[in-house]
Parts: structure tokens; sequence; C-alpha cells
């Protein structure tokens, strides 16, 4: 097998070991409707993850997600509940604000050489900011529209329910795969991550991939925002506080290297899907607290940065002459 | 020490922090006031000195971390963490030198936790302590058992509230803080290593820097400094409450490093100016809260302040900036700032 591909083997293998461990445990976790809730209540952040995948493949990192979840959210609810607008165009100006506001984050780390990690933290207080002033209390959507979007679903053999949120996100998450892989823009981002430099002097143009990049993650984040205004059916400015956090840890559970370039648009999936099964199988147990779920994840946060120490220092050569050759 | 010099004195953060302090005062005559009752002051002032004591403690160790080029992300968590380990232990009715130096070794404790997986592990700072941040408020609740743990033992309650020659005792322990760390820094040669190694760590390493231990100690007193915050913390509030204490106070405490005039790529730093930081976030928080502005225009002013440093430290802009203010008497691009913001 391609060296290339052992850490997301790797996550997959742990991903299917330990669904098989809790099946073994409650045999009602093997059922279609287990995973139709999956992926419909972890929409959100599987959306929002496959932005701070590219923002993480890099080379960057992006905080504001959390806030611009939130800040989209209130928006549609602002556009729908009180101008009265229709959802379809409240949606279309959300996802252009979004990206017109990850693009002057973008511009800002590009232009003035500042750490993403500043810039994006600017980025969510103004977002988180901007929510609160516009409404501090939930604002509940009832459009007929969202009702329709909601009732769609697809029958999936075994009575599990295949909702529209939940094909939204896997068509994210396949539209995510291909940019990374199969287009121009994503080998840019790849070369990006692997080393700024160089990827500038083979004619890389790193100021409008950048702003791309930026755009992209925050375009995505205001599409989580739209979904969990569909999810909740209303809009609240703390809406998915620390998402930010729990979207990288799925990226790195998922085998992306936060050095950048490298990672797996896949491996994400399978990151978000393990912080679901944790809490499913915390649901399930019924005896354990809340408080397990942070630590697992922790616990397995720890356990696949340690498995990628280990992977990369044992094919340090191999690693380096790939990122040569990405 | 040295007398700073006049010009030192006027650093871009102070300038700022005067700025900031003199917009409170337009906006609410009474904010220097300062009065004595009970044995100790009282005014807007001393309170800003006493809410940022927690963030300005959490900044002393955020300086050194960030200096060495890491981050940390768990100082929040392990706020938590300490802040349920001192409430457990004023609870079971432990003596108080145990009650006090708990949560300070749980803190150390964290605080190599990380310095392990950064220092012996290699692994990038960010993700290394975002584990223990993910992890940490797990842990205080499995300490606290998921309740709020309130106790009335007087000294965690003096820590948290009480005085100290007048001055409130989250401040008074900032400030010990401050200058002994200072010292330490300045008058030994640590503060030339960790510039070293985060200037260019290979290059310490092969000037016999050991900067694998150097890094370990650094990220314990970072956990170090959490644990008296969060000790502070949970004095404060007279018990702990493991989902809220220190929450997000660690993007503070990075904030209040990159006003301090840290860069996050490591290298020059300066442990007094990242406590002046600290008062100005506060300063601001205040601010807003007395002047009768909505708290949620809180959020915005702190994006714009950050966005005005941003440009003013920004590598590309600095030149031209320096040339520009140094054509004029004072630097009037963060006083205005200031004062719009």
């Amino acid at each position: 097998m391609n060296p290339r591909y052992r850490p997301l083997a790797a996550t997959t293998l742990i991903f299917v070991v330990a669904y098989g461990l809790c099946i073994l445990q409650y045999p009602g976790m093997w059922s279609t409707r287990i995973l139709g809730n999956f992926l419909t209540d972890n929409a959100f952040l599987g959306i929002a993850a496959v932005g701070a995948t590219f923002v993480i493949i890099s080379g960057g990192i992006d905080l504001s997600i959390g806030a611009v979840i939130g800040l989209a959210g209130v928006v549609v609810a602002v556009l729908v509940s009180h101008l009265g607008l229709h959802p379809i165009a409240a949606f279309g100006i959300v996802l252009t604000m979004s990206a017109v506001f990850g693009a002057a984050m973008g511009a800002v780390i590009h232009f003035l050489q500042v750490p993403p990690f500043i810039v994006t933290l600017a980025g969510m207080f103004l977002a988180r900011g901007l929510a609160s002033i516009l409404s501090q209390d939930s604002i509940p959507i009832s459009h007929p529209f969202y009702k329709t979007i909601m009732d769609l679903y697809y029958r999936l053999p075994g009575g599990g329910r295949l909702s529209a949120i939940g094909l939204l996100m896997l068509l994210v998450f396949l539209f995510g795969g291909l940019i990374a892989h199969r287009t121009r823009f994503g080998s840019y981002v790849y070369a990006l991550g692997g080393n700024p430099t160089s990827a500038a002097l083979m004619g890389v143009p790193t100021g409008p991939v950048t702003i791309g990049i930026y755009a992209l993650s925050s375009l995505l984040g205001g599409l989580a925002g739209i979904v969990y205004s569909l999810y909740t059916s209303a809009g609240y400015p703390l809406a998915a506080v620390g998402i930010e956090l729990d979207s990288i840890a799925a990226v790195v559970i998922g085998g992306t290297l936060l050095t950048g370039g490298y990672g797996f648009v896949f491996g994400t999936l399978i990151g978000v899907m393990l912080q679901g099964l944790v809490q499913t199988y915390i649901v399930f147990d019924g005896t354990l607290s809340s408080w397990w779920t942070k630590i697992a994840i922790g616990v397995l946060l720890f356990l696949f940065i340690l498995l990628q120490q280990l992977v990369f220092s044992a094919h340090k050569a191999g690693a380096r002459l790939k990122k040569a050759a990405a | 020490m040295r007398i700073p010099s006049v010009k030192r004195l006027l650093s871009p953060q102070l300038i700022a922090l005067l700025g900031v302090l003199l917009f409170n005062w337009i906006v609410f005559p009474g904010f220097f006031d300062v009065a004595w009752r009970d044995g100790r002051f009282f005014g807007s002032l001393i309170d800003v000195i006493n809410r940022g004591a927690p963030v300005a403690i959490l900044s002393i160790g955020m300086t050194a971390i960030i200096a060495t080029r890491g981050v940390d992300l768990s100082v929040g968590a392990v706020m938590a963490v300490a802040g349920a380990v001192a409430a457990t232990c004023a609870v079971t009715g432990q003596p108080v030198i145990i009650m006090l130096l708990a949560p300070l070794a749980v803190g150390m404790l964290c605080g190599l936790w990380n310095g392990f997986l950064v220092s012996i592990l290699g692994i990038q700072p960010f993700v290394a302590t975002l584990v223990l941040m993910v992890a940490g408020r797990g842990v205080a609740q499995l300490i606290t058992e998921g309740s709020i743990v309130t106790f009335n033992d007087p000294v965690l309650i003096f820590i948290g509230t009480g005085s100290f020659l007048g001055l409130p005792m989250p401040a008074v322990i900032a400030i010990a803080l401050m200058v002994g760390a200072h010292l330490l820094v300045r008058r030994t040669a640590i503060g030339l290593f960790i510039e070293a190694i985060g200037i260019n760590r290979s290059a310490a390493n092969y000037t016999a820097l050991r900067s694998r231990s150097l890094v370990l100690a650094i990220y314990a007193f970072g956990g170090v400094c959490a644990a008296i915050a969060g000790t502070i913390a949970a004095g404060d509030i007279r018990g702990a409450d493991a989902n809220n204490t220190g929450l997000w106070l660690e993007l503070d405490a990075i904030l209040a490093v990159v006003i301090g005039g840290t860069s996050l790529m490591g290298g020059r730093f300066s442990i007094p100016l990242s406590v002046v930081g600290a008062l100005i976030i506060q300063a601001m928080n205040t601010g807003i809260l007395v002047s009768g502005f909505p708290p949620e225009f809180n959020l915005i002013v702190k994006a714009g302040l950050i966005i005005i440093i941003l440009v003013l430290q920004s590598a590309k802009l600095a030149p031209t900036l320096d040339r520009i203010i140094k054509q004029r008497p004072v630097q009037p691009s963060i006083q205005t700032s200031e004062k719009t913001g």
C-alpha cells in the first residue's frame, strides 16, 4: 500500500474497530437509524470541518468558524422572520456575506503577513459580536420552506432516514474531496501548506489561493450556519460556540497534519464520525456522565497525534520526499 | 533595576492603556475616583486591576510559552481543574498548606504534560495543548462530579476577595508574580535562552542550550500560573464551576501577550507589557460596562483593537509606520484609534 495512505487507513481501521466493539456491546447500534442520525446530528460540524481541512492543509488555522456559524444563523433568522425574505434568498445573501468575510480575513493574512491565529481570532470576536448585536435571543424561524426541507429524507433499508442536511454534508465532503484532489486549486493548497516559499517560487499564486482558502472556509461556515438553523429551526447568536476546536480536532483525528501540506478530506469525515460515535456510545451506556465525552475526545485526539508522530518519524525521509513532490 | 528612560516608558502599550482609561474617564467622569473604606481601596480603577488579575497571571506564563514559539490553549481548562482541586480540598477539610499546594501541583502536572508533548514528543504546541483543553474540563467535572462545589474556607476566600496593603489580593499576587518572573528572566540568562529558542530552536541547540528541559519547564510554569489564576477564580466565587471557570480566557491571555508586543512567531518578549495588555483588555471591558454600552459591543471593540495591533505590528507595514511615527512627536495612530474604539 502507498505509505501516503497509511494514517488514513489507520484512522478508518480504528473507526471500524471502535464501531465493531460498540456493536458487540450494544447490538442496537448496528442499524441504519443510528447511522442516519449520526449524519443528521453532525451535519453542521461536518460541513464546517471540510473548510477547516482546507485551511489546515494549507498550514493555517481558522478560529472564526463557530462564530461564522452563529452569525449566519442569526442573519438567516433576521432576514426570514423579521424581514420576510424567502429562505432561498436569505441563504444566498448569507453565503455571499460569509465568503466575503473569509476573503477579507485571507487578504489580511496574505497582505499584512500576520499569523492566521490572530487574524481569525479577530474574525471570531467580530462575527460573534455582530451576531449578538443583531439579536441577544434565539429567533425562531417558522417558514413553511424550513418544514419542507426538514421533512425531506431518503428512507434507508432498515428504517433509517438520510435527511436532507445529512445528504448535504455528504455532498460537501464529496465536493471537498474533488476540489482537494482533482483541481488545480487543491494542489495549490497542498503546495502552500508544504512550503509557502517554494510554492511561490513554483508559480503558485499565493495571494489568491490564501484568500480563496479562507473564503471557502467561511463559506462552508455560513453553509454550516444555515444547516444549524434548519436543524434547530432558529438563529441564536451563541450557537456553535467552540465548534472551531471540535472541527480542528476532527481534522487532526482524520489524519491531517497541523503543520500543513498533508491530509485528506475523507479522513475528516471519519474524524467527525468518531466524535459522533463517542457521543452515541455514552448515550447508549446511560451510566457514563457527559464529561466522559470530553475526556474520551481528548484521549482520542492524543492517540491520533501520537499515531501520526510515530508514522511520520518512521517515514521521515519518505515524508520529506512526498512533501517535495506534493 | 535600571531606571527606565522616558522613551521606554512611553511604549505604545502604555499609551494605549492611558488612552482607554482616558476614554473611560470621558464617558464616566467618576472613573478615577478611589475611596478608602474598610481598610482597602475602592473604585473603578481598582476594579480594573482586580478583575484583570487572572488574565494578567495567565499572560505571564503565556508570554514565556509564546516566546518559545509555542502556545498554550489549555490554560482555561487548567484553571478549572485547579479550582476544582482547591474546592475539593477545602470541602474535605485538608490542611491549609495542602489546599494551597495541591492545585499548584496539579497545574504543574498539567503543564508538564503539555511540555512533554511539545518538547519530548515534538508535537505542534497548538494541537498538543488542544488535547488538554478538550479533556481538562472533563477532568475538572470528574473531580467536582458535575456539580458546583461551594466552600466557606477563609483562606481561599481571602485569596479570591481579600486585600493586602489596601489592594485586592488577586492584584497583589499578579504584581508579585510579574515582578518575580520579570526579575527571573531579565536578571539571569533564562530570558536570553527563551528568546534564543523562540528565534531558532536548532541554532539554540547547537549552542549547547538544553532547549528540551527548558521548554518543559516553561510549560510547567504556564501550568502553575494557570493554577494560581484558577485558585483565585474559585476563591472569588467561593466555589468551583468546572464548566465556566476560565472559559475562553486562553484567548484573552494570548491576546494580552500579543498586545504586549510579543510575536506569535517567538523571540522578543516582555512580561510587564503582557500584563499591561491584560489591563488594556480589562479596562475596555470595564469601560464598556460603565459607559452603558451594551456588553455585546465588547467583542467588536476587541476585534477592532486586534486589527489595529495587527496593522501596527505587521512585518510588511511596520517599517512604513515607523517612518510616519518618527516624524511626529507622539504616536497619534494609536491614540486616535483607541478613542474611536
